[in-house]
């Protein structure tokens, strides 16, 4: 596992004490679980067991969309299961199973961990996404698991728009070991990343990412901006950036449709993060994502830490999302 | 994917393009499409729900107004209803108490209220020349309070110093003592970003709360936000008691939906809206702006409101024949009460009408109870048609039928056809007086000869009958009143 190592792999150190004894799965669901207990009650409440008419597929429908699969999504969902179990007695389990294998098999082709290519010296990794989405801390949980698995990390502040966003970055950096490419406040963001990949290569690290200031994906000038900055990466190393990771943020509804569209677009983003899973959004936007795009998703976020990063993966996301146990 | 209203609803009502009263079916078909609308805009469900079933009361039975397809109506009865549900005022952050006054601002993390703090910081310090105050409590995000620090040097407002090591409640009371000592007018306390079902942060910011006694408190929500909205609208009202609601990213490209959520789902009055990365990029909010937002149909909307203003003519002439020959059937009581409704009720019409300031006041006082308008209409739209021509064949099994489909009593069907009785006979007695056109326009006044005003009604839309409202008790009429004005309720 030398060439193509995820950070998937568990941390040796078991992170900072705080999950110790805990895997990672267990936290996740502690995450998740919470976001999706009110639908669990929801479709608990809806059968004891009852007949699965048309008006109990409406309330399923419901639900789903309460989770913002979105309407498209959440109907093909409940016709799936209409198609099997129509006019049969079924229980809450049992549609919260039948739900779960079927958002699984959407999920489960776009589970795909964020592999570092270790040819390429450094891997590029491009950070985007709307305001406050959670780009600079995925960043900081990202540098600590690649540290983690024995690879140098650098940290490329490319936000220079915003207040202390530079800080924020160098608190990060001093976190987890790894040092912090900056230029003062107001500087052009391409030309700050065209330093840090000079400084990164010469170097020799491993893995430098590239932080970039939040942006509204409706603002052709500040899109043009991200534009420029893989433009200029690519003068230095044309395949570069190897990686560009959307963030997205877990509380987002239909408007992440649009985001992912244009970041896509205009970028080239070739995979997502989703953040803030420990709070009350479900993010079920992801599965009428996964249908649409097919992009990887590869980790979500569940909480403000360093080791608050878990792996994406389908069934887990699938079963959590309903409410089943692992 | 958003674009799609207009289409659906185009390919329902090419088939029924008629004429006429919304049918239920038309209603029914139309809702359908506008419910996936909403949904897709992001409002959250329950409120989804409560909305369209308010639509279709309101809908149902609707005059469609000449050049209009009952589509496009029902689009403008969804939009109103929208406009009404944001809250028709517009209310601001408020800083009219005793200083220091404490504004406290929360939300999730991301949601923007470090920038919607200091926009507001600079608006309040210029706008209303206060001396204000911002202190960051935001102790977990790395460089939370350079940021404010940062934006505050930028906007000119000062910022409380910030002292390594204290928790978010000690940084709360250093800064109202400070704001007391150094005599700030304001102090904004902008907290860290929690989710909403994190106990130990909620119980932190009810901390905080209870030590400042904040002026206002002020949920910071994000546009973008999907059905979660009113499960964060919620848990932040009732575990900290929110006194408002601002709304950030609205310059994105989402439909806003979430501002309803939390609008309809609270209560709470939308009172900024955060429309960019600058910091004078901050705006009052506009019910109608939103509505238009939500619903993506703007077009739809004005069109229909055109309609309505060319066709007041007719409608007026048409209403004082009828009237003339004194005719009054219960569907003119309704379009009647539905028009007042539309107006803004009777508080609404008669703030149009110029110089009844002292009139309004006194009809405050009657305490005229304005739901009576929607429970009467409700009563006329659960008639059949045969019964609302002629109300004498309503006995007691269809008043019961009538009540329990209108959600009333069989005693509000009574009082509804003796007030329609009382109405016909006075037009009949009008008609005879004088009719014509000229009469319709002292009734578009709402106003008997000799009221105040002669300013009529905007829209000329047949006016309150001279004789009395329907819904009202009668008796006990503040002085100056036109007879027959509603009195107290019951
Ligand atoms: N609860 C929770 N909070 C998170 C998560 N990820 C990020 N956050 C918080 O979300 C807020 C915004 O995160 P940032 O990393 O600053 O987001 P950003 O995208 O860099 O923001 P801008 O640079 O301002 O556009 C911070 O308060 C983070 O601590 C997560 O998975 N869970
Ligand atoms: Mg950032």
């Amino acid at each position: 596992m030398s060439d193509a190592d995820s950070f998937e792999t568990p941390s040796p150190d078991g992170g900072d004490g705080r999950d110790q004894g805990k895997g990672w799965f267990a936290r996740l669901r502690e995450g998740l679980s919470k976001s999706s207990r009110r639908l669990v009650d929801g479709i608990s409440s809806l059968f004891t067991k009852r007949k699965l008419d048309s008006a109990t597929l409406e309330e399923l429908e419901e639900l789903l969309i309460t989770a913002d699969l979105g309407v498209t999504t959440a109907a093909k969902l409940t016709q799936n299961l209409a198609r099997d179990k129509f006019d049969k007695e079924v229980t809450g389990d049992e549609v919260r199973e039948a739900f779960a294998a079927d958002i699984a098999a959407i999920l489960d082709p776009v589970a795909r961990p964020l592999t570092i290519d270790a040819t390429q010296k450094p891997f590029v990794i491009l950070m985007v996404g709307v305001n406050g989405s959670g780009k600079t801390t995925t960043i900081g949980k990202l540098a600590k698991r690649f540290r983690a698995e024995g690879r140098s990390v650098m940290l490329a502040a490319g936000d220079t728009f915003r207040a202390a966003a530079i800080e924020q970055l160098r608190a990060w950096g001093e976190r987890v070991g790894a040092p912090v490419v900056e230029k003062p406040h107001g500087t052009e963001a391409a030309a700050l990343a065209f330093d840090a990949l000079t400084r990164a290569k010469a170097e020799g690290t491993d893995v430098l990412l590239i932080d970039t200031a939040g942006r509204l994906q409706n603002k052709s000038l500040l899109m043009d901006e991200l534009a420029k900055v893989v433009r200029v990466l690519k003068k230095q190393d044309p395949e570069a950036p190897h990686a560009t990771v959307l963030v997205l943020d877990g509380t987002v509804g239909q408007n992440a449709h649009s985001q992912l569209k244009v970041f896509k677009e205009m970028v080239d983003v070739t995979g997502l993060v989703v953040t803030k899973l420990d709070g009350s959004a479900r993010g079920g936007v992801v599965v009428a994502l996964a249908e649409t795009f097919g992009l990887p998703v590869h980790a979500v976020g569940v909480g403000e830490s360093a080791d608050d990063l878990r792996p994406f993966e389908a069934r887990q996301y699938a079963r959590s999302l309903m409410g089943l146990e692992g | 994917m958003f674009d799609g209203l207009s289409e659906r609803l185009g390919s329902v009502f090419d088939k029924l393009r008629k004429r006429g009263a919304l049918s239920e079916s038309d209603v029914d078909a139309a809702l359908r499409e506008v419910r996936v609308a909403l949904l897709e805009a992001d409002v959250a469900l329950p409120v989804v729900k409560q909305f369209i079933e308010k639509v279709r009361v309101r809908a149902v039975g609707s005059e469609v107004i000449k050049s209009v397809t009952p589509g496009q109506m029902v689009v403008k009865i969804v939009n109103d209803t929208l406009v009404e549900t944001l809250g028709s005022d517009s209310q601001k952050v408020s800083v009219s108490a005793t200083a220091p006054v404490p504004i406290l601002m929360v939300g999730l993390q991301g949601g923007g209220k470090t920038t919607t703090t200091a926009k507001l910081a600079k608006r309040i310090a210029e706008k209303e020349r206060k001396k204000v105050l911002m202190a960051s409590l935001d102790v977990t995000r790395p460089a939370a309070r350079e940021q404010l620090k940062m934006l505050g040097e930028q906007v000119g407002v000062d910022t409380l110093p910030i002292v390594p090591n204290e928790s978010a409640l000690t940084i709360a009371k250093r800064a109202m003592t400070v704001g007391r000592l150094q005599g700030y007018d304001v102090v904004f306390l902008d907290t860290a970003g929690r989710t909403s079902i994190d106990e130990a942060l909620m119980s932190e910011v009810r901390a905080i709360r209870d030590q400042v006694k904040p002026h206002e408190t002020l949920l910071v929500a994000d546009a973008l936000t999907g059905q979660d909205a009113v499960t964060t609208a919620t848990n932040f009202d009732e575990r900290v008691g929110l006194t408002g609601i601002v709304l950030t990213r609205i310059d994105g490209d989402s439909r806003g939906g979430a501002a309803l959520s939390m609008r309809a789902i609270t209560g709470k009055p939308i009172k900024a809206l955060g429309v960019g990365e600058k910091v004078d990029e901050i705006e009052d909010f506009h019910p109608d702006r939103l509505a238009n937002r939500i619903l993506g149909m703007g077009d739809v909307v004005s069109l229909v409101e055109r309609a309505a203003e060319t066709i007041k003519e007719d409608e007026a002439e048409r209403m004082a024949a009828r009237m003339a020959k004194g005719q009054f059937t219960l569907d003119d009581m309704a379009t009647q009460l539905r028009q007042m409704r539309q107006l803004g009720g009777l508080g609404g019409i008669l703030g149009m009408l110029p110089g009844v300031g002292k009139i309004q006041k006194a009809l405050a006082g009657a305490n005229v109870d304005e739901k009576m308008f929607s429970r009467q209409e409700a009563i006329i739209t659960s008639m059949t048609k045969a019964e609302r021509k002629n109300p004498q064949v309503m006995n007691a099994s269809r008043k019961r039928r009538v009540a329990s489909g209108s959600g009333t009593q069989v005693q509000d069907i009574n009082r509804l056809l003796k007030q329609h009785m009382e109405m016909s006979k006075m037009m009949k007695k009008v008609g005879k007086m004088g009719g014509g056109k000229a009469m319709m326009g002292m009734m578009g006044g709402g106003m008997p000869p000799g009221g105040p005003g002669g300013g009529g009604l905007p829209g000329g839309m047949g006016g309150l009958p001279g004789g009395g409202l329907p819904g009202m008790g009668g008796g006990g009429l503040p002085p100056g009143l036109p007879p027959g004005f509603p009195g107290k309720r019951k």
